[in-house]
């Protein structure tokens, strides 16, 4: 027991072997918990994404999923936990400190920025730009190059989610599902190794949901890793490798998407919510 | 009735150095507001701080430049206090929070004596003879008609609009920079910024700060231009009449706060001019408005631009009228 | 060089003044009577160059013993202008701005213990007239102190007692502004006004003499009255139409901000600058209850705010409609799924705050003087009150309002009354700082 304990301070202990990399969980959540005046939000034991993978989360309206997400993301603080990404201690990090060490979420409701072109939407989110820095900013040739390749490659992400001929256009003039596809495409352009996907698809045509959902497959298959929200059943039994499912801030169950669609405590969770709505 | 006096005073205060002053002070609360979506309503008392500077600086037997360090120091430090106990939280706190601030800088600017630092009430007189020292007019008058400035104000005209010209190409190039372009992001969605990477908090407090010190330059300008400081000039008015002028010519936009301050000085000085006549021919009588009153119609104008542009015309003389229709969703 | 020679002139120019050649009557404050002490006279020499007008007094007690540390503020157009304390040998002066009809008031709470003015209600006087280069006499007729022996437990009950009476004037007035705040998120910077037209109102049928004078409780409650009235036209004719097209919140604030500015210099050209106090209750002497005395009209606003607050409270909680109000606030999307008509209660909410907001502008203005921009200078006094108590909710803004309407009262205690609104404000930008959800608010949820 004592052992086990001190695993938790910083330098671990020497007795296990590290693990090769790619089995090391790319996020870990431990003990994490968050409560709104005398309402358990959140009460997460433990949660492991395995790098590479698609994981669905599901679980009733009001089940803490997106508080967890605002709690993982930075943008929300627990009263306590940990959380680990890519073997880093990120928790209680700032949010954009955590974007920027690899892990970039979406919303539920689309935030495009509206006033701003799409094309301005994609350039915004690239990582480490010189000319964002105040005195380098009033000097463009610290950052005209830079400034360039970012252009040819938001030009190919663009092409790619089919948004290309919309580039000059304000974000505020797209289709609910164009917004969740310059969404989806303005997180990679900030070059993340996991995606936090709050319900990719809500309020989005059929065809574009299929779109969405290729090109989820396509990112896992180039080594993302993806969380995703889901209430979609179709959508989370057709894509996810693992889903787990929340109720009341806990996770009730985990697995393969067979086996929680047929766990007695999802049905319970949902039927009961259902009864009492 | 003599109209053409009137319009050609009113030309020449949409030119002048005082319009320049505001212009300024306009450029810098546009930065805030119309890029980054700061809520500051207490832009006046970084006026105050730059104005304060140079008139205490040179009263206290400093040169004139080192009372301009004074001041644009003083508005960096005054930036750094409003933002980073607010730019945490909701866009109210800084509004209220601002224009509280700038209320208890006059209340202690004013509360000195005659023989304070800043003089109290009676304020401070005739610092910027230097600046005038230096005047390379000729005396005369400069002009067509009635159209026509002195030595003196050509003088801080021309200093006052190059200086307007300049920081405008300042911001203009930093609001096309990958900067500004976070700026845009921070005042469309600060929560998507932040999960971009972006340190919203940093950002907003450079804009507070850069904002700031443009407030002060304009400041200094209009304490030069009277050679007169007093803690009652600066009223929390001062920055809703800078509102009204971003507002006016389109927040946001490159040229609106230069073209806002002209058209807001033209409006106002018409105004109070053709009143100013009408009363003294009789077109409106005494018992309805007198010229007592007059001074205080222009501040129902500024109240009535503010409300009625934000309702009618909210992208004002040079915004984009598409971006407005987006507010909708 | 400029600096010193002004700061020599000013000193050469008040010189101590004993000698009497009386070239101009001093202002006095009782017509009867000689002043005790106060006889002040045109110095020898002119003023200053800068600033020639001034004006300066002695002050001395019965006996003919200097008073010092008096404060005196000279104020014009409901502007300060500026202060003066009496020095080692009772002597103030001011210089003034220039020529002009000022108001002198004597600070009754700076007095030293045992003395007072002979005639209490006579501590301002209104309308000194100064001419161009001027440097007129005024004289204060001191006594015994009408509270005998005022001990510094007394003074400190008193300024407690009117933090009281200032916070309980707050707390109407803010209750509004927070619970409008919570049912649509505006925050109302022309709330202030609503608090101006409240007194402008009962001042308009109770005194100005236009409609010739009713009494003021009739004219409070028409205060209130056509405070709703306006609320009901604010809600009905801006603030809804707004709401409906979805005007964003930034916005919607530059047009309070707008609003505010537009009705406060209206207010001016229609009232004029002047501060006026109600006539009825201009004359009272203090009434004492233990250790506080106040002024009998003090003594009945801080009960009437009571009685108020109180049948607010209740409303809130008992019936029908505050329950709706709380459920609004609370959670609009939650209260309109369950059935209730949101459009309805805001109007409710802006109506009763608007009211709120009137009465309190009436109590003011009977307390202190009507001004055209007394709402306004209570408004960031109220957004204090408002933050301190978390914004939002009712009970917060009646704890704030305490809090604050006490803390710039007890200030003058110590430090002078000119930074009394300034500690108000400082308190909001503590609050700010360290506890921005308020003393009652919850840490509000991110997403």
């Amino acid at each position: 027991m004592p052992t086990e304990q001190s695993g938790h301070s910083s330098p671990p202990p020497p007795s296990p072997p590290p693990p090769p990399p790619s089995a090391i969980p790319i996020l870990r959540i431990e003990r994490l918990r968050k409560q709104f005046g005398g309402i358990v939000a959140v009460d997460v034991e433990r949660l492991d994404v395995a790098r590479g993978t698609i994981t669905a989360l599901v679980g009733p309206n009001g089940a803490g999923k997106t508080t967890l997400f605002n709690l993982v993301c930075g943008f929300d603080r627990p009263q306590s936990g940990s959380w680990f990404f890519d073997g880093r201690d990120v928790s209680g990090r700032p949010a954009h400190r955590i974007a920027r060490s690899g892990m970039i979420r979406t919303f539920q409701l689309t935030k495009a920025l509206s006033k701003m072109s799409v094309l301005d939407n994609m350039l915004v989110a690239g990582a480490a730009q010189r000319g964002e820095h105040l005195l380098s900013g009033l000097v463009p040739p610290t950052w005209r190059s830079q400034e360039r390749a970012l252009v040819d490659r938001a030009a190919v992400m663009l092409e790619r989610f089919e948004l290309d001929r919309m580039a000059s256009e304000y974000a505020g003039t797209l289709s609910g599902g164009q917004r969740k596809l310059l969404e989806l495409a303005r997180a990679l352009m900030a070059e993340p190794s996991m995606l936090l996907l709050d319900e990719p698809t809500a309020g989005v045509n059929p065809v574009l949901v299929q779109s969405i959902l290729t090109h989820v497959l396509a990112l896992r298959d180039d080594g993302m890793t993806i969380l995703f929200v889901e209430h979609n059943m179709d959508v989370v039994m057709s894509i996810s490798g693992r889903v787990v499912c929340m109720a009341e801030g806990r996770v009730i169950a985990d697995g393969s998407p067979d086996a929680v669609a047929a766990d007695d405590a999802v049905i319970d969770a949902y039927l009961g919510r259902r009864r009492e709505a | 009735m003599d109209i053409v006096a009137v319009l050609a005073d009113s030309f020449r205060t949409a030119f002048g150095p005082i319009a320049a002053a505001y212009a300024l002070a306009a450029v810098g609360l546009n930065l805030h507001f119309g890029y980054t979506g700061l809520l500051n309503f207490g832009h006046v008392a970084f006026m105050m701080t730059g104005a304060y500077g140079v008139a205490v600086t040179v009263d206290q037997g400093g040169p004139l430049w080192l009372g301009f360090i004074v001041g644009v120091v003083g508005a960096v430090v005054l930036g750094l206090l409003f933002g980073l106990p607010t730019l945490r939280l909701r866009v109210e706190y800084l509004a209220i929070v601002t224009i509280a601030a700038g209320e208890v800088l006059r209340t202690l600017l004013r509360s000195g004596g005659e023989s304070s630092l800043t003089r109290g009430v009676f304020g401070i007189q005739r610092f910027a003879d230097d600046f005038f020292a230096a005047n390379p007019f000729d005396r005369g008058s400069y002009g067509w008609g009635r159209f026509a400035y002195s030595e003196r104000g050509l003088w801080v005209l021309v200093i006052g609009w190059s200086l307007v010209a300049l920081v405008t190409l300042v911001v203009v190039q930093l609001a096309r920079s990958p900067w500004g372009r976070v700026l845009r992001a921070i005042r469309e969605d600060e929560d998507a910024a932040r999960s971009l990477g972006k340190n919203v908090f940093v950002y907003k407090l450079q804009s507070l700060v850069i904002g700031g010190v443009l407030g002060a330059l304009a400041g200094m300008l209009l304490a030069i231009d009277r050679q007169s400081v007093n803690p009652d000039t600066f009223l929390p008015v001062l920055t809703f009449a800078v509102f009204a002028i971003v507002i006016l010519g389109g927040p946001g936009s490159r040229l609106g706060p230069v073209v806002g301050a002209i058209v807001y000085w033209f409006v106002i000085q018409f105004t109070d001019r053709f009143l100013r006549e009408a009363i003294a021919v009789g077109w409106i009588p005494e018992s309805v408005i007198d010229s007592t009153d007059v001074g205080a119609v222009r501040f129902v104008l500024v109240g009535a631009m503010l409300m009625g542009l934000i309702i009618w015309r909210p992208q004002g003389l040079l915004g984009r009228r598409e971006e407005v229709l987006l507010d909708a969703d | 060089m400029l600096a010193l020679t002004g700061v020599f002139v000013v000193t050469a120019a008040t010189p101590v003044w004993p000698q009497t050649d009386d070239a101009e009557p001093p202002v006095e404050t009782e017509d009867a009577e000689p002043p005790v002490e106060a006889d002040t006279s045109e110095p020898a020499g002119a003023g200053s160059v800068e600033h020639p007008e001034s004006l300066r007094g002695t002050l001395r007690d019965p006996d003919g013993q200097p008073v010092v540390g008096v404060e005196v503020v000279v104020s014009q157009d409901g502007t300060e202008v500026g202060r003066a304390e009496s020095g080692t040998d009772g002597a103030w002066a001011l210089g003034l701005p220039g020529p002009g009809s000022y108001q002198v008031t004597l600070l009754v709470e700076t007095l030293p213990t045992g003395i007072g003015l002979r005639n209490p209600d006579r501590s301002t006087l209104l309308d000194v007239r100064v001419q161009p280069g001027q440097s007129r006499p005024i004289s204060f007729a001191l006594g015994e102190g009408r509270v005998s022996g005022i001990s510094r437990v007394t003074r400190f009950a008193n300024l407690a007692a009117d933090g009281v009476r200032l916070g309980l004037i707050l707390a109407l007035a803010s209750i509004g502004l927070s619970l409008i705040f919570g049912v649509t998120g505006l925050v109302n910077f022309a709330h202030g006004e609503l608090v101006t037209f409240g007194a402008l109102v009962a001042y308009f049928f109770s005194a100005s003499g236009a409609v010739g004078n009713m009494p003021l409780v009739m004219a409070t409650i028409l205060a209130a009255v056509f405070g709703g009235m306006a609320g009901f036209g604010l809600e009905r004719g801006l603030f809804r139409p707004l709401r409906r097209r979805r005007t964003g919140n930034v916005s919607l604030i530059v047009v309070t901000i707008g609003l505010s500015l537009m009705l406060r210099h209206i207010f001016l050209v229609v009232f004029a600058g002047r501060p006026r106090p109600f006539d009825e209750f201009t004359i009272q002497t203090g009434f004492a209850i233990g250790p506080v005395s106040l002024r009998p009209k003090d003594w009945a606003i801080i009960v009437l705010c009571s009685l108020l607050l109180l049948l607010v409270g209740i409303m809130l909680q008992r019936t029908r409609l505050g329950t709706a109000m709380r459920a609004v606030a609370d959670n609009r999307d939650l209260a309109e799924s369950s059935g209730i008509d949101v459009d309805r209660i805001i109007m409710a909410t802006w109506v009763m705050g608007a009211m709120l907001a009137a009465v309190g502008g009436v109590f003011q203005g009977i307390s202190e003087t009507v001004v055209w921009d007394m709402g306004f200078t209570l408004l960031l006094l109220m957004f204090a009150a408002v933050i301190l108590g978390g914004i939002g909710t009712a009970y917060g803004a009646l704890v704030g309002a305490l809090v604050i309407g006490l803390a710039s009262q007890l200030s003058t205690y110590w430090i002078s009354p000119k930074f009394r609104i300034g500690v108000g404000l400082a308190v909001l930008i503590v609050v700010v700082l360290l506890r921005p959800q308020g003393i009652m608010g919850r840490r509000e949820r991110v997403g």
